[in-house]
């Protein structure tokens, strides 16, 4: 068993017949020496040059962590790889460092710069494995770090960093407790994101920090409810988990005037005319009471979240079937519930351990809501080959649901159990009888009589458990079964299982005076055998004794006197004690003995019949679906299930402010009717938020591309096939609103009408969509003009942490913060130029500059009709900043359909595209009607070059080679900057970097306001302010490189004029300029 | 949620162990221990075993148990269902899940746990993903690691998790298209003593087998879907229009995945001519000198009908859109027995 031999043996990867060598059993890692050996020469392996033999070490010492033995003596030759280039080995560091840091803290300290600097990672990829694994080290000394770094990646522009930052929160939340509060402000901040991939990720660290903040959901739960569809699976169950409790704090309970019907119901049922007449009383003071309580109305928020989730009753994943079922049945009216039991009934064919979870919740459902599950009776038979704990939930269920009419169907496949080869499952089938006889009278003389006939079991453990049941059956009409006693009376000869010889001696001494002969001569075997007897049969002994002492004193006077001696005498204290106060209270003392008059009236008071009660009986009282309703008991860190309010919160609490809301408005106010107004994407949201796989979001997206554009018809009314359901969602978003958005939905309409008009007018240049209808906007109502503010911040808020990230987390290499010369590097956003108009000096032009309102080169023939087959592309630089990726340009895509038969399926297919160059494809159109158009947006990532992308658009049947290439003007994005920043930069840009060329303007074109136009119209550049008339200046950064491009037009007298461009780029910057003198000059 | 991960084999062997917070000392087991020890048979140890500071949540398959430890509340449901998504994911990986392929693959396995929780929630759980970051073993990367020493760790930054179809990993090639099909159905039924059916009612699946280049978009229509009532979707598939058009269109998961499953109550065995009634007889001996059976024993039925699907249900059309080559399309109907079993 030496060190080498196992070690070479285990290079191949696949270390098969090595394995044992060292691996099989850590408890006999006796070899000390050699284990001390191998560990050396890891050590050496890790500390060599080669990458290979690193490796085959980690892969060792992982190897070791897996199978729970000590690698800890190795970490400081781990630690040092941390920076390691490779990254299959720094990957098994992390793994390392992660399994023991928390017991190396001072050596873990050392590895932190490495992931301080994966932080500022270009990558966001790398920026989130260096969170996580920051995060994961659980060493108390880097609480500070790891706050900032969470702050940090809350805000990163990247949404999986930020669900990293989720991830991290309860990380460090169970780290230090301390920093909730902080913490507490992160979760707020993450739970107004926007994208799917953070929501479940952020409610799970809001379920374990602050899960009493119901507050801060909301705001946000709308959003959360519409988002819902489109979370992963593991989200879901969080989500829809955390939303039941909310909705049970906010919202009446749907079923307060039902649950009076229901009582009424259920007494009329069962009850005599008696009942009958007081529930018809019960009724009318129910209706007396019903006047003072307001009629039940449905909070629309409370039945979007029921809508919401029914359809994940079709998820594949048990989890979220059961998180939707335990919603229902907590929140729904009772007649909505129903819809849950089938999809409950198919988890059954499920895994065996899920099928115990969902029979237990099953279990506690079926005794409240029998009649939901009924038409399912037959799927909760037991197959031999069930595991005897999913047999005995099943029998539970069955016997819930048996009523007066499916009872024999339900007693027959009993039967059929009761034959099985499994004793505990028999038994239980036994109880089930029992319970089924006690709750359905009319069948309770069947089945005694079926429990009777077991009595002749040949299996003593079906005998014992009828002998059981029977005796609780008994007590109810005891009068009328003395033959049953008697027959049990003689199994005492036989029967050996304690329990029911214990409850036969009850039996018999209970109702001693029905079977008076008998009673006796089974005391005098008893008295018998009474030594060789188990406890609790000794102590019915004595109480068989002590009764038939009352009533039979005659008979069995010296026995009873017998049994009380022995009893004295007996090992267990029980007994004694028993046997003891049996004497004192029967035997009628010298002392005259108060207790021993009454001693018949305790001993043979009339006992009242068992309740046979199932054990889920109430358990719903534990939010179902929870670890604690499977438990029946309070498992830590359990949320109760609040009671419903009695008056309802505030609803207002739910809305989101009013830019929220006129956002979408204008030509959008249909879409919001779809659904959810606010679930799409913002500047901000990733590449996943067009995750979105369904269609229907699809359309909308894609419709809703097509209203920014302004194309306001091609939101077309023959629009979708589900327009039912459309319009019933259409309904409940619309009643959401709160009344003063009904007011300004009058007021949209106006506004919706114009943007048709204008963009059917195809002559004229058609104008940049967004900025053509914020213009309407401003001129209709100022109301709008926030929301279009709040809807172009972002990119410019996304920039902010770039440059804060220098001065908060730099702890390692600090270097000053370098002051920026052009402040905000990024886009600035067109209506932020609008309200910066009224600080800068220069005249009314610069807002049309900055605006862009003409996209430079107008619409392009992308695709003819012709060569279409009817279907048209045109496309425009919108020169609006891309959603989702800040490099790429935004192109809108114009499709009209001039055919006759309508266009499906359009999207892009396998773009080819050079080096670098990437495309953000547009959602798939679903489908496009004959004479109808519609617009989508694509981003491109041109890679600051003016080569083509190329792709295919595809429909259902047909594919076209289509080919996009930009003019040098649309790679860029327009700077904001002062006079003297553009001076200080156009310093730095000289030499190589420059390049003039003279030019004359025509007579048409000496104008300010042409010269700006023409400008900007040919480059997506944005004006600078400058002191002297003549001289135009515009800078622009180039999109993906973030290059500065600086223009700079002296207009001299008589029409002489030079054009100067300062870039980087310098074949940017001729093409540029090439293009601004044509443009100028023509 | 999820603290630790132990994997246990049927001789109540400790034989891998994951910690995704800090280290939970495997004494924990004894507790499952003690359990197994009660139950008579695998399948009876309970799925759920609470002890003084922890509650142990296990799965048992392939004759593994994988004994998941939490401290606090939880879904039970969502341990459960993700440990058999890890299996699953193993299976994948290796082929079969197998206490020797575990232990022979422990690296990646270890890789792989470590990537499907982030503080004991889950992060990636697709296998398409999760591929991406650990290649799984095959005989000729292992050949080639054992040249050059490298491991299965994916040497790019996987871009699954950030795309827009995260089940599905990027830049997918493949020489031969091809796309596969399993429509499987299975008859689960009780029969009693006299021959009557108790129940009987209809398990399917689509089990799908997509190997296409790049993103294809895939549109699969039914001939008769109606037959489709309570069914459960892959998340690719899009909800909405299946219930608008009764069309499965998605974008498939790179390899082997169940694209749905139904299910059916009813099960219409269309019309039988009472002249000649089918039957089916078999006979049961048993073995010599063994003594007869105390109860009557319960028959389960195993039996396989290809290219039948009971139901009725039938594959329209399998259209391709996003990509230009053709693929080879295939469709396969079989029909087993499910639990099939007849009370004598």
């Amino acid at each position: 068993m030496s060190a080498a031999p196992a070690y070479s043996e285990d290079k191949g990867g696949s270390a098969g017949p090595g394995e044992p060598e060292y691996g099989h059993d850590p408890a006999s890692g006796g070899i000390f020496s050699s284990d001390y050996k191998r560990h050396d020469d890891l050590k050496e392996m890790l500390d060599t040059n080669k990458d290979s033999l690193k490796l085959e070490a980690m892969k060792r010492i992982v190897a070791m962590i897996a199978r729970g033995k000590n690698a800890s003596d190795l970490f400081p030759a781990v630690v040092k790889n941390v920076a390691c280039k490779n990254i299959e080995v720094k990957k098994l560091v992390y793994v390392y460092l992660v399994r023991y840091a928390e017991e190396q803290q001072d050596l873990a300290l050392l590895s932190i710069s490495t992931f301080q600097r994966g932080l500022k990672d270009p990558n966001q990829l790398i920026r989130a494995s260096a969170l996580r694994v920051l995060s994961s080290i659980r060493v108390p000394i880097i609480v500070p770090i790891m706050m900032l770094a969470i702050k940090e990646a809350a805000s990163d522009m990247s949404p999986y960093v930020r669900k990293t930052a989720a991830h991290a929160i309860p990380k460090l939340y169970s780290l230090d407790s301390d920093q909730k509060d902080q913490l507490i402000e992160v979760i707020e901040k993450l739970l107004a994101d926007k994208t799917t991939l953070v929501a479940g990720s952020v409610v799970m660290a809001f379920e374990e920090v602050c899960p009493e903040r119901i507050d801060l959901i909301h705001k946000n739960y709308r959003k959360l409810c519409n988002l819902l569809i489109d979370v992963e699976e593991w989200g879901q169950v969080v989500i829809i988990s955390m939303l039941t409790r909310y909705a049970r704090t906010q919202f009446l309970s749907p079923t307060q005037n039902e649950s009076l019907l229901e009582e009424n119901a259920e007494k009329a049922f069962y009850g005599s005319e008696e009942d009958e007449a007081k529930g018809a009383g019960s009724e009318e003071t129910a209706a007396a009471a019903a006047p003072s309580r307001k009629p039940y109305v449905m909070d629309p928020d409370h039945r979007l979240l029921l809508r919401n989730t029914k359809p994940l009753l079709q998820s594949r994943s048990a989890a979220v079937v059961m998180a939707v079922a335990q919603l229902y049945f907590h929140l729904a009216p009772k007649a909505e519930v129903g819809v849950i039991a089938k999809a409950l009934v198919r988890l059954l064919r499920s895994h065996s351990e899920v099928q115990y979870v969902v029979l237990q919740n099953v279990a506690t459902m079926s005794i409240k809501r029998r009649g939901m599950f009924e038409p399912y009776l037959k799927s909760f038979y037991i197959r031999s080959t069930d595991p005897t704990q999913i047999k005995i939930l099943k029998l539970e269920v069955l016997t819930n649901l048996a009523n007066e009419t499916n009872i024999p169907t339900v007693l027959r496949e009993f039967q059929t159990y009761i034959r099985s080869m499994d004793k505990d499952f028999v038994a239980a089938t036994i109880q089930a009888i029992g319970r089924c006889a006690t709750n359905i009278g009319r069948v309770r003389d069947t089945c005694l009589n079926g429990l009777v006939q077991l009595l002749s079991n040949r299996d003593e453990l079906v005998v014992a458990e009828s002998v059981v049941v029977i005796k609780k059956l008994l007590q109810m009409q005891p009068a009328q079964h003395g033959e049953i006693i008697k027959h049990l009376a003689k199994l005492t000869d036989n029967i050996q299982v304690p329990m029911a010889r214990a409850s036969i001696l009850w039996l018999i001494g209970e109702y001693c005076e029905h079977v008076p002969r008998i009673a006796p001569d089974v005391l005098r075997k008893m008295a018998k055998s009474f030594t060789a007897e188990e406890d609790i049969v000794k102590l019915q002994v004595i109480n068989l004794a002590a009764k038939l002492y009352l009533t039979n004193s005659k008979q069995t006077k010296l026995l009873t006197q017998y049994v009380l001696s022995l009893a004295k005498y007996d090992q267990n204290y029980d007994i004694r004690d028993r046997a003891r106060f049996t004497r004192q209270l029967i035997v009628p003392s010298e002392q005259g003995g108060a207790l021993s008059r009454h001693a018949k009236k305790l001993f043979l008071a009339p006992k009242p019949a068992p309740v046979l009660e199932s054990s889920f009986k109430d358990r719903d009282h534990f939010q179902l679906g929870s670890l604690s309703h499977l438990l029946n008991a309070k498992a830590t860190g359990y949320q109760e299930l609040p009671d419903w309010p009695e008056e309802a919160p505030d609803p207002s609490v739910r809305n989101v402010e009013v830019p929220e809301w006129t956002k979408c408005s204008n030509r959008e106010k249909r879409k919001e009717k779809e659904k959810p107004f606010y679930s799409d994407s913002e500047g901000e949201s990733g590449p996943t938020e067009s995750a979105d796989s369904d269609p229907e979001s699809e359309s909308e997206s894609d419709s809703k591309s097509s209203s920014e554009s302004g194309s306001g018809e091609s939101s077309s009314e023959s629009d979708n096939e589900d327009q039912d359901e459309d319009e019933e969602k259409g309904r409940g978003s619309e009643s959401e609103q709160s009344e003063e958005d009904g007011k300004r939905k009058t007021k949209k309409k106006v506004p919706e009408r114009k943007g048709e008009a204008s963009s059917s007018d195809e002559g004229s240049d058609s104008s940049s969509s967004s900025s053509e209808s914020e213009m309407t906007s401003e001129s209709e109502e100022e109301q709008l003009e926030p929301a279009s503010w709040s809807r172009k911040t972002p990119p410019s808020s996304k920039s902010a942490p770039a440059t804060k990230e220098i001065s908060l987390l730099d702890l390692e290499d600090f270097t000053p913060p370098s002051v920026q010369p052009v402040s905000p590097p990024a886009i600035v956003s067109t209506s932020l130029a609008a309200d910066l108009e009224g600080l800068t000096l220069t005249d009314s032009t610069l807002v049309p500059s900055l605006l862009s309102p003409v996209s430079g080169v107008g619409r392009q023939e992308l695709l003819h009709r012709v060569a279409g087959e009817g279907l048209a592309v045109d496309y425009t630089f919108s020169r609006q900043p891309f959603s989702g990726d800040p490099h790429m340009v935004s192109v809108h895509i114009h499709f009209s359909n001039s055919s006759d038969t309508p266009i499906k399926g359009l999207h892009v297919g396998t773009p080819k595209l050079p080096a670098g160059i990437s495309i953000q494809e547009f959602p798939e159109i679903e489908s496009l009607a004959p004479g109808e158009s519609a617009t989508a947006v694509m981003g491109i990532n041109f890679c600051d070059s003016t080569q083509a992308a190329n792709f295919q658009l595809c429909t259902q049947t047909r594919q076209f080679y289509v080919s996009i290439q930009p003019p040098v003007g649309e790679l860029m994005a327009p700077v904001f900057m002062s006079e003297n920043e553009f001076k200080k930069e156009q310093g730095k840009l000289m030499g190589m970097n420059e390049i003039t060329e003279k030019l004359m303007l025509p007579d048409t074109c000496r104008s300010d306001h042409i010269v700006v136009q023409k400008v900007t119209a040919t480059a997506n550049l944005g004006r600078v302010p400058c002191g002297t008339s003549d001289e135009y200046r515009f800078a622009g950064r180039t999109l993906t490189g973030g290059s500065l491009v600086l223009l700079t037009l002296d207009a001299r007298p008589a029409g002489a004029a030079q054009l100067t461009v300062n870039s980087e780029k310098m074949v940017i910057g001729t093409m540029l300029v090439k293009d601004v003198i044509q443009a100028l000059t023509q | 949620m999820i603290h630790s991960l132990f994997l246990i084999n049927s001789s109540g062997d400790i034989f891998l162990e994951k910690h995704w917070k800090s280290v939970v000392s495997r004494s924990v087991c004894d507790y499952f221990f003690e359990a197994q020890e009660r139950a008579t048979e695998a399948e009876n140890v309970p799925p759920v075993i609470p002890t003084p500071h922890h509650y142990l949540l296990s799965v048992y398959r392939h004759k593994i148990f994988f004994v998941a430890v939490i401290q606090t509340e939880v879904p039970p449901l969502f341990v459960i269902e993700f440990l058999h998504r890890v299996v699953d994911t193993f299976q994948d990986y290796f082929g079969v899940c197998s206490e020797p392929v575990i232990k022979d693959n422990v690296v990646v396995v270890y890789e792989v746990l470590e990537e499907m929780l982030d503080n004991g929630f889950p992060l990636a759980t697709e296998s398409n993903i999760l591929k991406e970051l650990i290649k799984p073993p095959t005989i000729l990367r292992t050949v080639v690691n054992t040249i050059t020493g490298s491991t299965n760790v994916g040497d790019q930054l996987p871009t699954g998790q950030l795309s827009v179809v995260p089940w599905r990993r990027t830049g997918v090639k493949y020489t031969n298209n091809e796309a596969y099909f399993d429509v499987i159905e299975e008859i689960d039924a009780i029969i009693d003593k006299s021959g009557s059916t108790i129940t009987a009612e209809i398990q399917g699946v689509i089990d799908a087998c997509v190997k296409l280049t790049g993103m294809p978009d895939l549109t699969l229509s039914f001939m008769n879907p109606r037959l489709l009532d309570d069914v459960s979707f892959h998340p690719c598939v899009r909800f909405k229009r299946w219930e608008s058009e009764r069309i499965l269109s998605f974008i498939p998961p790179d390899g082997n995945f169940r694209l749905l499953s139904y299910h059916m109550l009813s099960w219409d065995v269309g019309k039988i001519n009472p002249q000649k009634l089918p039957s089916l007889k078999g006979t049961m001996s048993l073995q010599a000198g063994a003594s007869k059976p105390d109860e009557n024993p319960t028959i389960n039925l195993q039996f396989k009908i290809q290219q039948l699907a009971i139901s009725g249900l039938k594959v329209n059309r399998l259209d391709m859109y996003g990509e230009k080559y053709k693929p080879f399309k295939g469709i396969k109907y079989m029909t087993k027995a499910g639990k099939f079993q007849v009370r004598t």
